[in-house]
C-alpha cells in the first residue's frame, strides 16, 4: 500500500496479529544493530542494568532533595485547615475575611523538571493529608468552565479510588453529566465526608489513620504563569465565597518570581488569598548533587569523558537548566557507549571483571590491542613483554585484568583527591579553578591540571591562606580521606594529621615568640641619632627582604607542597590511563549532534557547499563557493542571496537558465539562451518551490511575479 | 560583531586575518572547522592573551567567560564527525541583517557562475581562502541597467582564453583575488562604464587592495581601522536597507516572457524525464543514513523519539525505514505536507483504525485522554508513528504540537518525524521538547521534494487552470439553459472589463437589467434564486460596495474564463 494520496493524509498499517513480534524487541535491536562483534547480549544486559541503577539513584536523589520542601508544605497544609476541623471561633472570624490558604511554590525556570516535583508532591499529599488533590494545567483550562470540569473530574475520580470496593454504581456516574458548579462540588464534598463518618468502624479506622475527618481539598496550579488572569480571578473569587463550606487549599507552581501573583491578580482578588511562600532547591544545586552522586563515585563503572561532560553541562547551563535533560543526555551516553564500543562488555563492576576478561574471544582481544591507549602502553614495555602482549591471548587477558583493576583503583583515588583539592580551591579568592567541583573535575579530566596556569595561581593563593582556614581545610581533607574504604590514603591521612598537630604546636610557640618579636621596634625608639637611625632602618629593610620565613609560613609551604604532590600523583587525566576507552565515553560530537542539533546550519552547509555531502570532484569549488554544476536548489539559493526584499521571478529564471545552460554545454551560442528550455523551466519551478517549502521565500502580492525573501545572511 | 561577520561572505574571509583578539576568540566559537586550522598559531596566541586578560576582569565576569571558553572548546569538536555534519558554521553567517542589494546582482552572479568551469581548474583549493572575495566587485558594478545588461552579455560570450591569459599572467594566484580578475575583466571590456563608476570605485577598492598587500607589522592598526570602517558600513547599510519601502526590481513579468505556464502534470512529466544530478552521490549519502536504521529502532525503544533534519526530501528514507523494519508491527504514516491534514484526523485514525474504537469525541483533548488510557491499560499495544514534515502548515500550530508531543510521550508510541522548514525548531518550547524527547539526526539527502511540493500552490505552476475549468463546466452542465445564459452574461461582462484593475464587479441592478433584456429572467426574485445557486457552488462571489450596492464577480482568472467561454461556444 502506498502512502501517497490526494485524498488522505494518514495511513494505518496493521499486520495480521500472527506476524507481530512480541519478543524482547529492544534486546533484539541491540543485537542486530551491532552485529559486528560478540558479547552483544551481555553488553545489552549490562547497559540496561546500569541504566536502571542510575535511574533509581537519580530518583532517590530527587526525592531526598525535595524532602525538605515537601515536609514544609505538608505541615503548612495540616495547619491551614486545622481550624476547620475544630470549628473554633477564631476560625469564624477568619472566615469573615474569606481568605483561602495558598502556598506559592517557587520552582525555578526549569519547567521540565517540575512534573516530577508535582508528582512527588501529590503522592505525599495523598498519603499524608488528603485524598482530594487536583492537578490543573493551564493548557486544560482555557475557561472557568473547563477548569471546574477538570477539577471535579479529578476530585471525583480520586473519591472513586478510595471507595471503589464497596459501591460500583456510584462510579458509573459520568463526570460529564454532573453540573460543574461550586454548589455541586460542595454537596459532593459533604456526601463524601459524611460517608466516611458513617462507614463501618474497620473501614473508618483504616481511612482516618491517614486523613482527618474532613480533609482539605488541595488544588494545584502547575503553571500559574500560563493561566489566563480571568480564569484565575474567577476561580479565586468564587471559591472564596464557599470557603466556609469547603476547606480549599491552593498551591501555585511558579517558575519566575512570587511577584507574578500580584501581577496576575489585582489587589481585591489577591487579598482573598493567604499566601505563604515556599522555595524549592535551585536546579544548579540539584545538578551538583546529581554529578556528585553519579559521576564522582566509584559506584558506577561507566564514566563520562571531559568533552562529553562539558557538552552536557553546557546544554544545562546555556539552554534549559533542566536536570531531566541532563539525565537524558547521560542515558544517551550510556546507550551510545555500550552500542558502539564492543569492549564495553568490560565496563562492569570490579567483581565481574575477572570472569568477563577470561571469557573474551580472540576478536575481542584484537580489539583491545587496537585501542590507542593500550598501544601506548605496549610501546613502553620491554620487547619480550611486547611480543607476549601482542601474540599471547591469555597473557593479554591477565594483563588486561590487572590494568582494569588499576583503572578502578585510580578512579577511586581520583575522586578522593579531587574532593580534597576542591576543599582548597573552592575557598580561594576569584576561584581560579572554579567554584563548583564539576569545573574542577572537567579541568582535571581535560589535561594535567598541575600544568595549567590556573592551578599555578591557585597554589600561589593557597600559600597565602590564613591559619584558621588552613586548619579547617586540612581537617576536611582528613575527613574525606578517612571516609575512603581503601588503605591507599593511610599515609596521607597520617601526614595531614601531623600537619594539624604542628599547627597546634605553633599556636603555643607563637604566644612565646610575641615577646621577642617586639624588641627591634623598641630598639628603634631608643636611638635618636640620625646616622644610627638610618643604619638600623636599612638593616631592617634588608632583613625584611631576605626575611626568614616564620615557622607558620614554612609549614604552610609544606602543606601546599604536599597537596600538590598528591594532586600530581592521583589527578592524572583519565585519557592518559591505559584502557580508559573501556570505561570512559568520549564521543562528544555524536552526543552534541543528537541533543543540541543545529538544523539551520546543516541546511546552510548543504546549500552553500554541497560538496560537503556529495563527494564529487565537479562540486569542489575553491574556498566555499559553488560551481555551476551544483544541484539546482543550491544554484537557485545562491542566486536569491543577491536579491533584496523582493525577487523578480523572471530575472531569477533567466539567471538560473544562464547558469544551467553554461554548465550543461559551456560553449553554447547566444541564440539558445534566449528561449528558456521547458525542462530548465520545470527544474526552476521545482527548486523555487523547494525553497518555499524550506521557508526561504514566500509568494508576494506586492508586485506581479515576485516573491518575498524571508531570510538574510547566508552568503 | 557576529552580524558584521556575516554581512558578506567575501569581506568576511578577508578579515579572518586581521581581527583583534576578542574577535578571534569569538571566531573559534563560530567555526571550529577548517578555517581555524589555517591560522592556528595566531589563534592560540590570542587565546593565551585572552586568558591573561581574564585576570583583570571582575570575578563573576571572569567566571562566565571561562565557562564560555569551555563551552566553545567543548562544542568546537564537531569537526571530526564522520557523517558530514555541517554544524561548523558561524551563526553570524547564517543569521544576519538585511543588506542593500542592487538590482542586477543576480544576473551578474549568474554570468559569473556560468563561467566557473574554467576557473575550476585550480586544484589546490585549500590554499586560496581569499578567492571568494567577490563582494567588492559586486558593489563596484552599480551602474545603469542598460550598460549592465550589455556587459552581462559580453561577459557571457567572452570565452576562456581571455581569462586564462589573465590568469597565467598573474604572478601569484595566492595574492591576486578572484574578484580582481572579474573586476578587471569588466573594466577593460566596457571602459565607458569604468569611467562612470570610477569615483564610486576608488573608495571601495582601495581598502581591498591594501588589505591584500598589507604586511604584518601595521596589521593591528589596520585591523582597527578596518573594523571601524566596517562598523560604519554596517550601520549605513542597515539604514539603507530599511529606509526606503520601495523595492527596486525590474518590472518584467512572466507573461511578457511569452512562455506558457506549465501545469502540474506537464511539470511532473518534464521532471521525471530530466535526469537527477549526482544520483550516485545521493545514493551513497542515503546509504549512510540507512545504516542507522537499526540504531533508530533501538533508540525508539529506549524511550527517545527521533527527528530528522537536513536538506532534501526525507520521505523516501522514512519509507525505506518503514518497509524494511516496521512490516511486522502496527504503524501509522502521516503525510504532514498533505494540505488538509489535521491533528484530529491523526487522532481519529489512531482511535478508529488502531484501537478499533467506534464513536466520536468532543474534543481532541478527550480523544488524547482516551488514547492515553488505552495505551496504559494494554501494555502489548505498540504503535509506530511516522510523520513526514512535522512542521507543515497544518501541524505547526501550538495546540497541534502540544497534542502530538503528548502523544509521543507515551512509552509505547514511537515517533519518528522529519522537519524541513528553517524555523521548525521554533515550534517547540522547553515543555514540548521534553515531551517529545527528541534525538536529532542529520539526514541530508539532496532528494528533490517531489511529493511535498506537489500539493503546494506553487508560484509558477498554473494551478487553477484545468481543475477550475473542468469543475466550472461540470457545474454549469447540470443547470438550466437560462441559468447558463445568466452566467455567460456575467462572464462576458467581466472579460470586457478585464483591463480595468479597479473593476468592482457587476452591480445587481445592472445585471438584472441585462438579464431582462436578454429574456433570461422575468423578475428579480428569479435572478436572486439563480444567483444563490451559483453562490452555493462558489461560481460567483458577491461583495457590497461602498455605496451599499451589491456587486457580483466570478472568482476565476481571465484566461480560464476565456477558455470557458470558448468551450461553451463549441457546445452550443
Amino acid at each position: 500500500m502506498s502512502t501517497c494520496s490526494v485524498s488522505k493524509g494518514c495511513f494505518v498499517f496493521k499486520p495480521s496479529t500472527k506476524k507481530r513480534r512480541f519478543s524482547d524487541k529492544t534486546a533484539h535491536d541491540f543485537r542486530c544493530a551491532s552485529n559486528d562483534s560478540e558479547d552483544t547480549e551481555l553488553r545489552f544486559v549490562t547497559c540496561q542494568s546500569l541504566w536502571n541503577q542510575i535511574k533509581s539513584e537519580t530518583e532517590q536523589i530527587q526525592e531526598n532533595l525535595n524532602k525538605q520542601l515537601l515536609d514544609n508544605l505538608v505541615s503548612f497544609l495540616s495547619r491551614s485547615h486545622s481550624d476547620f476541623q475544630e470549628k473554633t471561633t477564631e476560625w469564624t472570624c477568619r472566615m469573615k475575611f474569606r481568605e483561602i490558604p495558598t502556598a506559592a511554590l517557587v520552582l525555578g525556570v526549569n519547567i521540565t523538571d517540575h512534573d516530577l516535583t508535582f508528582r512527588g508532591l501529590s503522592d505525599v499529599l495523598q498519603d499524608n493529608i488528603t485524598p482530594y488533590v487536583a492537578l490543573l494545567e493551564a493548557k486544560d483550562c482555557p475557561g472557568i468552565k473547563n477548569l471546574m470540569q477538570k477539577l471535579m473530574g479529578q476530585l471525583m475520580k480520586c473519591d472513586i479510588d478510595v471507595d471503589s470496593l464497596e459501591d460500583e454504581d456510584c462510579v458509573q456516574v459520568s463526570q460529564n453529566k454532573i453540573r460543574c458548579s461550586m454548589p455541586s462540588l460542595i454537596s459532593w464534598y459533604d456526601s463524601v465526608t459524611k460517608k466516611t463518618d458513617s462507614e463501618t468502624p474497620s473501614k473508618k479506622r483504616n481511612f482516618s489513620s491517614r486523613h482527618w475527618q474532613s480533609p482539605p481539598v488541595v488544588v494545584i496550579f502547575k503553571d500559574m504563569e500560563s493561566f489566563t488572569t480571568k480564569v484565575l480571578q474567577d476561580f479565586i473569587v468564587i471559591s472564596s465565597q464557599h470557603i466556609h463550606e469547603l476547606p480549599l487549599v491552593l498551591i501555585f507552581g511558579i517558575a519566575t518570581s512570587p511577584m507574578i501573583i500580584h501581577r496576575l491578580l489585582p489587589h481585591p482578588v489577591s487579598s482573598l488569598l493567604c499566601i505563604e511562600l515556599f522555595q524549592s532547591l535551585s536546579c544548579k544545586e540539584h545538578l551538583s548533587t546529581i554529578i556528585d552522586k553519579l559521576l564522582l563515585t566509584s559506584q558506577f563503572p561507566f564514566k563520562l569523558g571531559e568533552k562529553v561532560l562539558q557538552v552536557l553541562i553546557n546544554i544545562f547551563l546555556y539552554h534549559d537548566f533542566s536536570v531531566q535533560n541532563f539525565i537524558k543526555g547521560f542515558q544517551l551516553c550510556i546507550v551510545e557507549h555500550f552500542y558502539s564500543q564492543p569492549l564495553s562488555v568490560l565496563c562492569c563492576h570490579l567483581v565481574d571483571i575477572k570472569k568477563r576478561v577470561y571469557s573474551l574471544s580472540h576478536d575481542q582481544c584484537e580489539n583491545i590491542r587496537r585501542l590507542p591507549s593500550f598501544r601506548r602502553y605496549v610501546e613502553k614495555q620491554d620487547s619480550g613483554k611486547q611480543i607476549e602482549l601482542l601474540t599471547n591471548d591469555s597473557f593479554l587477558k591477565e594483563e588486561t585484568e590487572k590494568l582494569l583493576e588499576d583503572l578502578h583503583v585510580y578512579h577511586e583515588n581520583y575522586v578522593q583527591i579531587l574532593r580534597c583539592l576542591h576543599v582548597f580551591t573552592s575557598s580561594l579568592p576569584k576561584y581560579p579553578l572554579g567554584k563548583q567541583i564539576r569545573e574542577l573535575h572537567c579541568a582535571c579530566l581535560e589535561n594535567r591540571v598541575w600544568e595549567t596556569e590556573e592551578y599555578e595561581s591557585s597554589l600561589q593563593l593557597a600559600r597565602m591562606l590564613n591559619k584558621t582556614d588552613l586548619v579547617t581545610m586540612l581537617q576536611q581533607c582528613v575527613e574525606i580521606l578517612m571516609s575512603s574504604s581503601g588503605k591507599e590514603f593511610d599515609r596521607a591521612v597520617e601526614k595531614l594529621k601531623e600537619f594539624l598537630t604542628q599547627f597546634q604546636n605553633l599556636e603555643a610557640e607563637a604566644s612565646q615568640e610575641r615577646g621577642v618579636s617586639v624588641s627591634p621596634q623598641k630598639e628603634l625608639q631608643k636611638k635618636t641619632d640620625l646616622y644610627h637611625l638610618q643604619k638600623t632602618l636599612l638593616e631592617l629593610k634588608e632583613s625584611r627582604r631576605s626575611k626568614k620565613l616564620t615557622k607558620f609560613e614554612m609549614l604552610r609551604f609544606e602543606v601546599v607542597d604536599y597537596i600538590d604532590s598528591l594532586v600530581r600523583r592521583y589527578l592524572v587525566p583519565a585519557d592518559e590511563r591505559t584502557l580508559h576507552e573501556i570505561m570512559y565515553f568520549n564521543a562528544a560530537a555524536v552526543l552534541r549532534g543528537h541533543l543540541n542539533a543545529a538544523p539551520r546550519t546543516a541546511l546552510h552547509t548543504a546549500l552553500n557547499s554541497p560538496h560537503w555531502y556529495l563527494k564529487n570532484q565537479a562540486l569542489r569549488y575553491d574556498g566555499g563557493g559553488i560551481s555551476n554544476k551544483a544541484p539546482d536548489i543550491c544554484i537557485v539559493y545562491k542566486l536569491h542571496l543577491e536579491c533584496g526584499r523582493l525577487i523578480n521571478l523572471v530575472d531569477w529564471l533567466e539567471a538560473f537558465s544562464t547558469v544551467v545552460m553554461a554548465a550543461e554545454e559551456p560553449n553554447a551560442d547566444e541564440a539558445s539562451s534566449d528561449q528558456v528550455d521547458d525542462v530548465i523551466h520545470a527544474r526552476f519551478i521545482r527548486a523555487v518551490s523547494e525553497l518555499e517549502l524550506l521557508g526561504f521565500i514566500k509568494p508576494s502580492k506586492q508586485k506581479t511575479d515576485h516573491v518575498a525573501r524571508l531570510t538574510w545572511g547566508g552568503c | 560583531m557576529s552580524r558584521s561577520e556575516g554581512m558578506r561572505g567575501g569581506r568576511r574571509s578577508l578579515q579572518v586575518k586581521f581581527v583583534p583578539d576578542e574577535d578571534v576568540l569569538k571566531h573559534i566559537s563560530d567555526d571550529a572547522g577548517t578555517k581555524v586550522r589555517k591560522d592556528k598559531a595566531q589563534l592560540s596566541v590570542s587565546v593565551k592573551r585572552f586568558v591573561k586578560k581574564l585576570e583583570n576582569i571582575s570575578d563573576n565576569e571572569a567566571q562566565e567567560i571561562l565557562e564560555e571558553k569551555n563551552y566553545v572548546a567543548a562544542l568546537g569538536i564537531c569537526a571530526q564527525d564522520p557523517v558530514g555534519n555541517g554544524s561548523n558554521i558561524s551563526g553570524g553567517e547564517v543569521y544576519s541583517f538585511q543588506t542593500p542589494k542592487r538590482s542586477n546582482k543576480m544576473a551578474e552572479l549568474a554570468s559569473e557562475l556560468a563561467q566557473t568551469p574554467e576557473k575550476n581548474v585550480a586544484p589546490d583549493h585549500s590554499k586560496c581562502p581569499e578567492k571568494m572575495a567577490k563582494t567588492p566587485q559586486s558593489s563596484k558594478r552599480s551602474s545603469s541597467n542598460k550598460v549592465q545588461q550589455r556587459s552581462k552579455k559580453k561577459e557571457f560570450v567572452s570565452t576562456t582564453p581571455y581569462r586564462l591569459r589573465k590568469r597565467l599572467a598573474a604572478p601569484d594566484p595566492y595574492l591576486e583575488s578572484e574578484s580582481e580578475y572579474s573586476a578587471s575583466c569588466s573594466e577593460e571590456e566596457d571602459e565607458d562604464e569604468q569611467k562612470e563608476v570610477s569615483t564610486v570605485l576608488s573608495d571601495q577598492k582601495t581598502p581591498a587592495k591594501t588589505k591584500a598587500a598589507s604586511t604584518p607589522p601595521p596589521r593591528n592598526s589596520l585591523a582597527k581601522k578596518n573594523k571601524e570602517q566596517k562598523m560604519g558600513n554596517l550601520v549605513e547599510e542597515y539604514f539603507e536597507a530599511h529606509s526606503s519601502s520601495k523595492v527596486l526590481t525590474s518590472d518584467r513579468t512572466l507573461q511578457k516572457l511569452r512562455k506558457r505556464r506549465l501545469d502540474q502534470q506537464t511539470l511532473h512529466d518534464l521532471l521525471k524525464n530530466a535526469p537527477l544530478a549526482y544520483a550516485a552521490e545521493i545514493r551513497d549519502l542515503n546509504q549512510q543514513h540507512e545504516s542507522l536504521f537499526s540504531k533508530w529502532m533501538l533508540q525508539l525503544h529506549l524511550g527517545f523519539n527521533i527527528v530528522l533534519y537536513g536538506l532534501g526530501s526525507k520521505r523516501d528514507l522514512l519509507e525505506k525505514f518503514r518497509t524494511s523494519l516496521l512490516q511486522d508491527s502496527v504503524h501509522l504514516v502521516v503525510n504532514g505536507y498533505f494540505p488538509s491534514i489535521t491533528v484530529r484526523s491523526i487522532l481519529n485514525s489512531i482511535t478508529e483504525e488502531v484501537l478499533d474504537h467506534i464513536g466520536t469525541f468532543r474534543s481532541p483533548l478527550d480523544q488524547l485522554e482516551f488514547i492515553t488510557k488505552r495505551f496504559k491499560e494494554d501494555s502489548s499495544l505498540e504503535l509506530y508513528v511516522l510523520i513526514h514534515n512535522l512542521d507543515s502548515q497544518m501541524l505547526r500550530g501550538e495546540r497541534s504540537q502540544q497534542i502530538l508531543a503528548q502523544l509521543s510521550s507515551l512509552p509505547s508510541i514511537y515517533l519518528i518525524a522529519s522537519i524541513d522548514h528553517i524555523n521548525a525548531p521554533l515550534m517547540w518550547d522547553q515543555a514540548k521538547l521534553s515531551l517529545y524527547n527528541w534525538l536529532w539526526y542529520e539526514t541530508t539527502t539532496f532528494n528533490p521534494y517531489v511529493e511535498e511540493t506537489s500539493y503546494e500552490n506553487s508560484l509558477l505552476v498554473q494551478q487553477s487552470g484545468s481543475l477550475a475549468l473542468s469543475s466550472l463546466m461540470h457545474v454549469l452542465h447540470s443547470l438550466t439553459l437560462n441559468a447558463r445564459g445568466i452566467f455567460r452574461l456575467l462572464a462576458q461582462y467581466q472579460l470586457e472589463k478585464k483591463d480595468n484593475p479597479s473593476y468592482p464587479g457587476l452591480s445587481f441592478q445592472d445585471f438584472y437589467q441585462q438579464c431582462r433584456e436578454a429574456f433570461l429572467v422575468n423578475s428579480d426574485l428569479t435572478l436572486r434564486a439563480q444567483l444563490t445557486e451559483f453562490r452555493d457552488h462558489k461560481l460567483i462571489r458577491t461583495k457590497r460596495g461602498a455605496d451599499g450596492v451589491e456587486y457580483l464577480i466570478i472568482p476565476v482568472d481571465d484566461s480560464t474564463l476565456t477558455d470557458f467561454l470558448e468551450k461553451e461556444d463549441e457546445d452550443v
